[in-house]
């Protein structure tokens, strides 16, 4: 305990130096101090809390982080050598959290869509972000999110006023470089998609070769009535650095929203999605996919809210794991009293390419309304040795065989990732570079 | 072309094939015929490369090489294939990338270059006439949600694309219908050639109706127990397997 006291403490001096030299207008000046309290009085979870039994953040608690400007020569060549993929639409980037305009193009967006960064939706309209920033994530009871929204100064913000659809999909890119001391880099994304409106938004999230970083990521995002938003997080974070994030999504009244988290590399990373369906006719999709490898931890934790009747969640993870590396899935449904006729699914699949790979798996269902549809499932297993006898039976090496049964494993989830881009980055990525375990 | 002297393999321990011989030169057409557990499918799978079973005596000499030592997919490539008797389905695999991916590597083995996408929808398409196929199935995951038949079919069409040297049909016949049976016969007889050999595993007769054998083999007991040409098989339809197993070892 006093080892974690300690990892909390250390930001003490490094949030009353920030706050000074930040100012802000209220309610962010006191939402931030607040989050401060908060984050000083729960301290880094331990394992002793159910949420947090099969992840250790004591590595994290442990380092010291500090925030880190973005480098002013920070380059293209440098962005690009992250082979992140090119959407062919608007790109915000980030750089150890603070946006960098010389790297950004946001133009050709339909009219009225805004993508801005949030210090300067600070500065010049800071009304427009009051109903949502900081009221979809909460702080009171989320160490990790009280911290990202103590030092809440900038973000990318996307507005998508009613009505409008946008072709392209938006994408934000986070990158933390830096390697002197451990960097502390707390992206933070805000959507407000308006009534009947239409957007894709992809995170990117990465960091360079083996930085030893924190990434605190909190992204919250309004789905208005009949408005249509789809979220794609790709995760490919150094081997050496932390990922902790939350998404919160709040969805009107037949809204439809799916999130696409992808975990490709990180040595501790948690995602946390909460979505809470709050107007009748919502449809959610949750998707996931993780490659793990050697000794990382992948996370993946998720809440469905079901408030309101006749609401559709689909939730479908899958893990591929390899070496030693390990997985939690935690995916709680809640149906309240109110949300009849719900119809909920949930998967959730591991293919586990070596002895020592591990999975934990726990579907939580928790239904008070009485005429809804509630299915859930968890599957672990290894390749299927028939397959594989049958594809080397045709002269494909065993290698090969292989690694075409483990993108078979993945395929459905690829198929439902509309960003033609990233689906075909994934299918190289699987088809070619996955690491083959004899 | 395939030369099998003594060969002996037990599956988990337990001994099925008790020394088997048999010779197949190009060309010719095998039968193998006996009841079930006399070990057809097990000399098929050994053949293949299938894994569990274990060798235990003999050899198997294929082109002149130790087949025995052969990893699965080099056999493929030097052109034996096996026609499965309960076909994978392998849910996210794609049939048409499956063969390109299979021909491919079989052409690079035989040095012949790589087929671009064009030549290879044209041979495809070729192919699965003769085997009546429709051609939504080649964008299916492979053998996914196929009917007995068109699984069955599906193999005989891989083999019409991979045109191996030496074609291994276990119990290719169970479970078609005679309208299925004749189309599988006859994409079967369409790839019959004086350089490609075939061997027919099955337990029944009917298949040798449309596939004429040039040899019929009785396995019994992990051993063949009686050759002969294609009446045996007649002979076998008319008076079952008992009379065969009765017989006393010197009248064999």
């Amino acid at each position: 305990m006093t080892q974690l006291a300690t990892g909390a403490d250390s930001y003490a001096a490094q949030f009353a130096a920030f706050a000074q030299a930040s100012a802000l207008p209220d309610p962010f000046a006191s939402l931030r101090e607040d989050a401060f309290g908060c984050f000083d009085r729960l301290g880094f979870p331990t394992t002793r809390l159910e949420e947090w039994r099969f992840t250790n953040v004591a590595p994290i608690a442990a380092t010291r982080f500090v925030t880190a400007p973005a480098p002013a020569d920070y380059s293209r060549a440098a962005l690009d050598a992250l082979h992140l993929p090119r959407l062919g639409g608007p790109e915000l980037v980030f750089v150890n959290g603070a946006f960098v305009p010389r790297l950004s193009d946001v133009e050709g967006l339909p009219a009225g869509v805004r993508a801005r960064s949030l210090a300067e939706v600070l500065a010049d309209d800071p009304q427009t972000v009051v109903p949502c920033l900081g009221r979809l994530a909460r702080i009171e009871n989320h160490a990790f999110t009280a911290l990202n929204t103590a030092f809440l100064r900038d973000g990318a913000v996307i507005e998508v006023p009613a009505g409008v659809v946008v072709g392209v999909p938006v994408h934000i890119l986070f990158v933390t470089t830096g390697a002197e001391a451990p960097v502390l880099s707390q992206p933070r994304v805000l959507v407000l998609a308006g009534e009947h409106s239409q957007v894709r938004v992809v995170e990117s999230h990465t960091g360079d070769g083996d930085c030893r970083y924190l990434s605190n990521a909190v992204t919250e995002i309004s789905v208005a009535d009949h408005a249509v938003v789809d979220h794609y997080a790709l995760v490919r974070e150094s081997g050496a650095a932390f990922r902790m994030g939350r998404l919160h999504a709040t969805l009107g009244r037949a809204s439809n929203f799916s999130s696409h988290t992808i975990t490709l590399s990180g040595a501790i990373v948690r995602n946390e999605t909460s979505v809470k369906l709050g107007g009748e006719g919502g449809e959610c999709t949750l998707n996931g996919l993780y490659l793990t490898n050697e000794r990382q931890l992948v996370d993946n934790q998720t809440i469905i809210d079901h408030a309101q009747p006749h609401c559709n969640s689909h939730e479908l993870y899958k893990g591929i794991l390899a070496g030693r590396s390990r997985a939690v899935f935690n995916g709680k449904i809640i149906v309240r009293l109110d949300a009849q006729k719900t119809d909920a699914k949930q998967s959730n699949k591991a293919l586990l390419l070596s002895e020592d790979a591990q999975i934990t798996t726990k579907p939580q269902l928790e239904i008070f309304a009485d005429d809804v549809k509630c299915t859930h499932g968890a599957t672990i297993g290894q390749l299927d040795a028939d397959s594989l006898f049958y594809l080397r039976s045709r002269g494909l090496s065993k290698a090969q065989s292989r690694q075409i049964l483990i993108h078979a494993f993945a395929a459905d989830l690829l198929g439902c990732i509309k960003v033609d881009v990233i689906r075909s980055q994934l299918d190289a990525l699987l088809l070619e570079r996955l690491p083959v375990v004899a | 072309m395939l030369d099998i002297r003594d060969l002996r393999a037990s599956a988990g321990g337990r001994q099925i094939l008790n020394g088997i011989n048999l010779t197949v030169n190009a060309g010719e057409v095998h039968a193998i015929m006996g009841p079930n557990g006399s070990g057809k499918s097990t000399l098929a799978g050994v053949l293949a490369g299938r894994d569990g079973l274990e060798v235990t005596g003999g050899s198997a000499t294929f082109k002149g090489q130790d087949l025995l030592d052969l990893e699965p997919e080099e056999r493929a490539r030097e052109g034996l294939f096996l026609a499965f008797q309960y076909p994978v389905e392998i849910p996210g695999v794609n049939n048409a990338y499956l063969l390109k991916a299979a021909l491919n590597e079989v052409r690079k083995h035989r040095g012949q270059p790589e087929l671009d996408a064009m030549d290879f929808m044209t041979l495809i398409r070729e192919r699965m006439k003769l085997l009546r196929m429709d051609d939504s199935l080649l964008h299916r995951p492979v053998n996914e949600g196929f009917s007995g038949g068109e699984k069955k079919r599906n193999e005989i069409f891989q083999l019409a694309v991979l045109e191996p040297s030496l074609a291994i049909l276990d119990e290719t016949d169970s479970g078609l219908d005679i309208d299925a049976l004749q189309i599988v016969a006859a994409g079967v007889n369409s790839l019959r050639n004086a350089e490609r050999s075939m061997v027919v595993v099955t337990h029944y007769q009917r298949l040798l109706n449309y596939i004429v054998p040039d040899f019929v083999h009785v396995l019994s007991d992990g051993r063949i127990v009686k050759s002969g040409g294609k009446e045996l098989a007649l002979e076998l339809e008319d008076k079952g397997y008992g009379w065969i197993e009765a017989e006393p070892a010197a009248a064999r």
